[in-house]
């Protein structure tokens, strides 16, 4: 049977493989065919291997024909980002330093998506070490926009998001530690969602920020990310800050609400004066909430005063992590190991050669801010302002059940447009705060920008509060005025 | 009165004995081939995360309550920056500000390591927390190997206050730390496993100056007595240089045991920025009063405590006490023992005279002491009933060291049986007295030591069974009647 690949999502497939209309090697396939057409434009995937991919949807089709199928969602393809580790592949981070350097284990949620028989479907490009906000700072190759091919695909998530957004993949996994998920799921009209810290395990996401960083998927829409949700979540004994199982089902009467009575939607008087903002993202956002709006929901006014600090709090705090995260790349047990004289040269050939230059400008900045004399004035300070940035969260909830802001001020933008790694940094303004308060938010496509491209939303919820955050992103879903975003490519 | 204070601080690393790492599953297992006891999250592999070990943190605990210290009710992690090629993740989790333990203190008293007595104190504890141990290096011609057995392994770092005035003090602190880590079964302290590691802070100020002079550290001393000389050495060289109008800079020295010197690691200038910060990857910890009220319940006697019981119920001298109690493994082998003995200090005499000579003669360490106490408690039993003499006694003994069988069994296959009938003890009697006239004379003549050359002559004749006491008796009464 043919099926509409450009639109296609995990729970049609679980339909149909469960109606066996369809077998995971004829949609694997399909994606295989398409990725090669693709892919030349796109650049979505480091790495891709055709025979592996359908080496495991061919498992995939005899459990199913033996009876014996590893759950509803056995033999659907699933792209993985590259900082994420499965035994037995390399996972580079996009990153010259771990070119050749092969997992020995699989991360947690890839154990978990490998029981429920997920077809693992080749490996997407980021920003090295998911620092970045366009992709362009990967080591390999730049991804390019379905949309438009000479505007970026966001990032760091990036070819996570153009795989979805091409249709090369039904979902991909992506992670956020500033917005890496949510702000290129916007860029090319996707879904992306960021749980709140600690719902899904980062055992095996090879960390940029451990205290911001979050493992979640980028979809094409709502319930697709709650299925993967589902499958990946719950507490996990090898990472010591994963929350405790709060058996819900997300995906589970996901669609239960009618309308948005009774739901208040917190707008942060903020976010609309940022400078910057541009008119046609205010325009997207004023449409979406007449949406809510119609749908019932009442829209109040919150502050999120310490938001503006977001930015500086997070590049104290994150390159602070990080560079501690990334020392261990040295070429001493494994990644490429320069030749050199003495210890010190052998670091500084390794470090200098491996990592790229975003990379070594947040390893100094972070190892600055940790120093012995700078260290209160900068690493404390920024814990105390992320405690305020908390709190403003927290007061704001208590007026509201969700927020809703921009995911970025503007849409897509064009390769080398932002030359300027301050401009970089600022285009995360709006998605930054909600990992240093550690809640959920979710990017849902909401419009489509006079220039084109798609423009998203960003639906903030309260720790744990993803259930209803998910819920009424759905509605959002079905009631916007574009049903489906599918990039001209 | 010296010219100085001498003013000393230590900080030691023990190992705390797990079945597993502090941060992985790995087996905590010394002596193993190079690079077995490793899994990615010990080698420090891309992705992996720490999950703690519960049992080092309560071996921590539980070596804070020991040591009296204050057990945090906050405590958490850090990592501690810095690039070596030991450390895989080139940070080192360990604590920074927020320790597990606080203040507490160890107690020295007795005899001091060249035999003065020690002054009786309580050397203070700042501080012990929890950290991972590094890897080891290796270095060979042309390359240096690297085995990462030891990386992770559960290291608790004891700092003491500078409260130490001597290299003896600063000995028996060691002695007393090892064997209160002993006692509790935290650490087996094995120093040559490298189990119990010593750094030394040591500084001299002018005799009753209030400022402390600059400090000087000597880096990991692997023996007691490697600290001990080290610190003789320092005290000299130090004072030397003071004593020339010299000035001393604040600096790191190492020690080698060959030349008996320090030699300059590095100064101060060259010290490390670590760079402390929290670790994100782990949650802090928190206990209750209640939690560490449970962890007190559990806690053994101190060695301490254990010697004053041994004075006071058990009738031993303070020396029997503080010999017995030195070793955990020897401490339990007495009080096993106490508890079938008739006589407790007769069996901690036959402990320290006979079975410690023999272990130390034969080379065997106390833990592989082969005679099971059950069977030193029978022949103990044996001499004070009379059954054998104390000349037979010796002999059973050294039989026990070759195994299985017990004390009754080698008297019996021995015919060891001490005579006590006076009888046959007579004919012995008789015969010594017929066969050495010229000594019956001497005795006559009123020499009457002479009568132990015939008790030596009854035994011979009786091949040692004949009971001593009663060979003197009748000894004494034949020659009188002569």
């Amino acid at each position: 049977m043919s099926i509409k690949i450009e639109n296609f999502t995990i729970h049609e497939a679980a339909r149909l493989l469960e109606e066996k209309k369809i077998s995971s090697t004829e949609l694997c396939k399909a994606y295989i065919e398409r990725a090669k057409k693709l892919e030349p434009k796109v650049k979505a995937f480091l790495k891709l291997d055709e025979e592996d991919v359908l080496s495991q949807a061919k498992a995939s089709d005899d459990r199913r024909a033996e009876n014996r199928k590893l759950g509803q969602f056995d033999g659907i393809p699933l792209a993985v980002k590259d900082n994420i580790t499965v035994k037995g592949q390399t996972c580079t981070c996009a990153s010259k330093i771990l070119q050749k350097v092969v997992s020995p284990y699989d991360a947690t949620v890839i154990r978990k998506l490998k029981a429920n028989g997920f077809v693992l479907f080749g490996r997407t490009n980021m920003d090295e070490f998911a620092m970045g906000s366009s992709c362009e700072n990967s080591a390999y190759q730049k991804t390019a926009n379905p949309w438009n091919i000479n505007c970026v695909p966001g990032g760091s998530s990036g070819g996570s998001a153009a795989s979805v957004s091409a249709a090369e993949v039904t979902a991909a996994l992506g992670s956020d530690t500033g917005g890496s998920i949510r702000q290129p799921a916007s860029f090319c009209g996707v879904v992306g969602f960021k749980p709140t810290y600690g719902r899904i395990s980062r055992y095996g996401l090879i960390a940029f920020a451990s205290s911001l960083d979050q493992i979640g998927p980028i979809t094409r829409d709502v319930e697709d990310a709650a299925i993967l949700t589902d499958v990946m979540c719950g507490r996990d004994s090898r990472d010591a800050t994963s929350l405790p199982d709060t058996n819900e089902i997300f995906s589970e009467d996901l669609g239960g609400l009618k309308d948005l009575k009774g739901i208040r939607i917190g707008l942060p008087k903020e976010c609309f004066e940022i400078e910057g903002l541009d008119a046609g993202v205010r325009k997207s956002m004023e449409k979406s909430i007449q949406v809510f709006k119609d749908l019932g929901a009442e829209m109040v006014q919150v502050s999120l005063p310490h938001s503006k600090y977001a930015v500086a709090t997070y590049y104290v705090i994150a390159t602070a992590e990080a560079s501690a995260n990334l020392a261990r790349f040295d070429g001493i047990r494994y990644g490429n190991r320069m030749k050199a004289d003495d210890l010190l040269e052998t670091y500084l050939e390794t470090r200098g050669a491996g990592f790229g230059d975003e990379v070594k400008r947040r390893i100094i900045l972070g190892t600055f801010v940790l120093s012995s004399g700078y260290y209160d004035a900068y690493y404390t300070k920024g814990q105390k302002v992320r405690t305020l940035i908390r709190r403003d969260f927290q007061d704001a909830y208590r007026k509201c059940d969700v927020i809703l802001t921009p995911v970025s001020p503007t849409t897509a933008f064009k390769f080398g447009e932002k030359s300027d790694p301050l401009q970089m940094y600022l285009a995360d303004i709006f998605t930054i705060s909600t990992n240093l308060a550690g809640i959920c938010g979710i990017s849902v496509p909401a419009d489509i920008h006079e220039n084109g491209l798609p423009v998203g939303i960003q639906l903030l919820g309260p720790d744990m509060g993803e259930k209803q955050l998910l819920r009424i992103s759905h509605i959002f879903e079905k009631n916007r005025a574009i049903k489906e975003f599918i990039p001209g490519i | 009165m010296s010219k100085y204070d001498i003013v000393i601080g230590l900080e030691v690393h023990v190992q705390a004995r797990t079945n597993s790492k502090m941060f992985c599953s790995c087996p905590n297992k010394f002596g193993q081939e190079p690079n077995t006891m490793v899994c990615p999250v010990c080698m420090g592999f891309p992705g992996v995360m720490p999950y703690p070990n519960r049992e080092a943190v309560m071996k921590t605990v539980m070596a804070g309550l020991m040591c009296g210290c204050e057990i945090a009710k906050f405590s958490k992690f850090d990592r501690k920056s810095y690039f070596y090629p030991d450390m895989p993740k080139n940070y080192q989790i360990t604590q920074y500000d927020l320790p597990l333990c606080g203040r507490g203190g160890v107690h020295i008293f007795g005899k001091g390591f060249s035999g003065n007595d020690l002054p009786d104190k309580v050397i203070g504890i700042t501080r012990i927390h929890l950290e991972e141990d590094v890897g080891k290096l290796n270095h060979f011609s042309g390359y240096s190997g690297i085995d990462y057995n030891r990386a992770g392994v559960p290291l608790m770092e004891i700092v003491s206050e500078p409260d130490m005035c001597s290299a003896d003090e600063a000995y028996a602190y060691l002695t007393a730390l090892k064997q209160i880590m002993q006692y509790a079964d935290i650490s087996d302290c094995d120093m040559e496993k490298g189990q119990m590691r010593c750094d030394v802070n040591i500084s001299l100020k002018l005799a009753g100056a209030k400022e402390f002079g600059t400090k000087i550290e000597i880096k990991n001393l692997n023996s007691f007595r490697s600290a001990h000389r080290s610190i003789e050495h320092e005290i000299v060289r130090q004072a030397e240089i003071l004593d020339n109008g010299g000035r001393l800079m604040q600096e790191t020295r190492g020690w080698t045991d060959e030349r008996g010197e320090t030699y300059l690691l590095r100064s101060k200038e060259n010290a490390h920025d670590y760079r402390y910060f929290p670790e994100p990857d782990l949650l802090p910890m928190t206990f209750t009063d209640s939690e560490i009220g449970k962890i007190k319940n559990t806690l053994p006697e101190l060695p301490e405590q254990k010697r004053a019981r041994f004075v006071a119920t058990l009738g031993l001298t303070e020396y029997d006490a503080q010999v017995l109690t030195q070793d955990k493994t020897l401490s339990d082998y007495f009080d096993e023992g106490a508890k079938q003995a008739k006589s407790p200090k007769m069996l901690a005499n036959w402990i320290i005279t006979e079975l410690l000579r023999e272990l130390n003669d034969r080379n065997i360490p106390f833990e592989k002491n082969p005679v099971p106490v059950g069977h030193l408690v029978e022949l103990v039993e044996l001499v004070s009933a009379g059954t054998i003499t104390g000349k037979s006694a010796k002999e059973v003994f050294s039989e026990l060291f070759s195994g299985g069988k017990t004390p009754k069994q080698i008297v019996a296959e021995k015919g060891l049986l001490q005579i006590s009938d006076d009888s046959a003890i007579d004919k012995f009697v008789v015969l010594s007295i017929e066969q050495n006239p010229a000594q019956v004379k001497q005795y006559k003549e009123g020499k009457t030591t002479v009568i132990q050359f015939f008790v030596g002559q009854v035994m011979k004749l009786s091949k040692g069974k004949a009971n001593p006491q009663i060979v003197n008796k009748l000894l004494k009464e034949k020659l009188d009647q002569m």
